[in-house]
Order: C-alpha cells, then sequence, then structure tokens
C-alpha cells in the first residue's frame, strides 16, 4: 500500500511538492474570483506557474 | 489549430516515454532473450489498452468544465514538472538523461540475474519488461485521456499515441540499439512546455475564467512559457557558468 501510495506521489507530485501546493491554491483563488463576478482573471494562474517555477529551480540552483 | 496541437503534444510525450520503455526492453531481450520479454512487454501494453478503454467512456461523464478543472490542474503540475526537469538538465543543475547508460545498466543487471524458467518463461525477463511498458505507458495512457477527453477527441489522441508507438518502434527495430540518439532532453523541454501551456488555459477556463480571444489565447500562452523557460534556463546557464569557474 506505501509503496502504491508512493508511486502515485512521485508521478503527479514529483521532486517539488510546493508545485502542485501553489497550482492547487491558484486554481482555487481563480475559480473563487471567477465566482465572485471576476471572470476576467486569467492572469492569475500564468502568474503563479512563471513565479513558482522561478522559485522551484532557483532554489536548486542555490543548493548547487 | 486545437486538434494539430492535440496531436502534436500526444505524440511527443508518448514518444519520450515510450523510448525509455524501448530501452528496458531492449535490454533485457538483448541480454536474456525475446520470448519472454516481447510477451511482458505485451501483456503491458494490453492492460494499458484496457486502462484506457475503462476509464475514457468513464471520463467522458463527467461536466466538462468539472473536466477541465481537475484535468488542467493535473497537466499543469504534471507539465511544471517536466519544465523543471527540463531547465534543471539544459542549465547544467541536473545530469541529463542518457540512454545508453540505462541500457548498460538495464542490461548488466539482466545479465547477473538468476534463471528461472517455469511454464517455459523466463519470469525475470517478463516482469522486467511488463513493469517497464506498464509503468511508462501509464503517463502516455494518463496523457491520450487528458488531452483526449477535454478535447473531446480520444480519437485523435489514441491515434497519435497510436503513430508515436508505430515510429519508436519501427526505429528500435531498425537500429536495434537504444536511441540514444533521439533528442529526448529537447523533446521533454517541448512536452513540458505544452503540457503547462495547456493546464493553464484548461485549468482556468474550468475554474469560470474568460480567456481574451477564447481558443487564439493558447497560441498566447504557449508562447509566455517559452519565455519564461528560456529566460530561467539562460540565467540558471550563466550562474552554473560562473559557479564552474570559481570551482576551478
Amino acid at each position: 500500500m506505501k509503496a502504491f501510495l508512493r508511486f502515485w506521489y512521485d508521478f503527479i507530485v514529483g521532486d517539488d511538492w510546493t508545485i502542485a501546493a501553489g497550482v492547487i491554491l491558484a486554481l482555487v483563488v481563480t475559480a473563487l474570483l471567477a465566482h465572485n463576478g471576476l471572470r476576467s482573471a486569467w492572469w492569475l494562474l500564468p502568474l503563479v506557474v512563471a513565479s513558482g517555477l522561478a522559485a522551484s529551480v532557483l532554489r536548486v540552483a542555490r543548493r548547487g | 489549430m486545437r486538434d494539430v496541437f492535440l496531436f502534436l503534444a500526444t505524440f511527443l510525450a508518448c514518444s519520450v516515454e515510450m523510448v525509455e520503455a524501448l530501452t528496458i526492453v531492449l535490454a533485457v531481450g538483448v541480454t536474456r532473450g525475446w520470448r519472454s520479454t516481447l510477451f511482458g512487454g505485451g501483456i503491458a501494453a494490453i492492460a494499458l489498452t484496457a486502462v484506457i478503454a475503462a476509464l475514457g467512456p468513464a471520463l467522458t461523464a463527467i461536466p466538462l468544465s468539472a473536466l477541465r478543472f481537475v484535468v488542467g490542474g493535473l497537466l499543469l503540475i504534471f507539465g511544471l514538472q517536466w519544465l523543471r526537469k527540463a531547465i534543471l538538465r539544459a542549465s547544467g543543475y541536473k545530469d541529463r538523461h542518457d540512454e545508453d547508460a540505462v541500457f548498460a545498466k538495464e542490461r548488466e543487471a539482466a545479465r547477473v540475474a538468476g534463471t528461472k524458467v517455469r511454464a517455459g518463461m523466463d519470469w525475470y525477463s517478463f516482469t522486467v519488461a511488463f513493469k517497464g511498458v506498464f509503468l511508462e505507458g501509464l503517463e502516455v495512457a494518463f496523457i491520450v485521456l487528458t488531452f483526449g477527453t477535454t478535447q473531446h477527441n480520444v480519437g485523435l489522441a489514441a491515434a497519435s499515441a497510436g503513430a508515436a508507438l508505430v515510429v519508436v518502434v519501427s526505429v528500435g527495430l531498425v537500429v536495434h540499439a537504444p536511441l540514444s540518439r533521439v533528442p529526448e532532453n529537447t523533446m521533454k523541454f517541448a512536452v513540458g512546455i505544452m503540457l503547462t501551456g495547456f493546464g493553464t488555459f484548461w485549468g482556468a477556463e474550468g475554474a469560470g475564467v474568460k480567456w481574451p480571444g477564447n481558443d487564439a489565447a493558447i497560441a498566447g500562452i504557449l508562447v509566455f512559457v517559452v519565455v519564461v523557460s528560456f529566460a530561467l534556463t539562460a540565467t540558471l546557464r550563466e550562474r552554473r557558468g560562473r559557479e564552474v569557474v570559481l570551482g576551478s
């Protein structure tokens, strides 16, 4: 069971869980904004993509 | 436009996974014989087809906006994972995927493993080939299903995966060696960009957002992801270069 869950975790989440957490949070906030009348909140997800990716790779680079 | 992207993204993603599966199958087949290896790979392919056939119709029953929200999110996480690795590899912070090295490692493991033949089957070859094809194939199944259902065109996604299978297996049959000349890292970069781009579009659309220009926004998102990825690669390469100079 542990190995099974580990496989799916590695398969979907991968090496950096903060990327998955950031995407989920951004999607939830986008949905909340859209359902409260702000259907033009398309910019949020690309912003999170760029900043999340940059933060993740720069973290690895800082570690060397 | 969407169909072209759908075909291309599925073809590239599936090719990358199939090259990895082919390396494992070739290493075991060349070292221990083909019968059990091909049997293991074949059974895995049938199991994957069953997974797609079972889940495909179930996914199409889910409302499109909910499907795009969930699938877009999954694709985005998946795509960013690929892109992250590709950027780190391209800038020298992570070792490049080397099919020759994987082939040599699998071949050595196959050589030293004991031979247990039961019911006329070499179970080591069967298991390794099955596992290799099934695990790599799961990603293919995931991509075919998610891309296909969100675009209401599982047939085109499956045809694209089929085309990738034909190309990879044909090349494998001809060269009979690991496909180390395939620019796998470049392909992974391209797939990461496409998965991230489509994931962003579908995820936001599923969340209820209206994209400026509707479908045309996909091209804009892809350009944005390309620019961000190239900028990050260039920044990290420069940083890595400085580190190497300072370290030497």
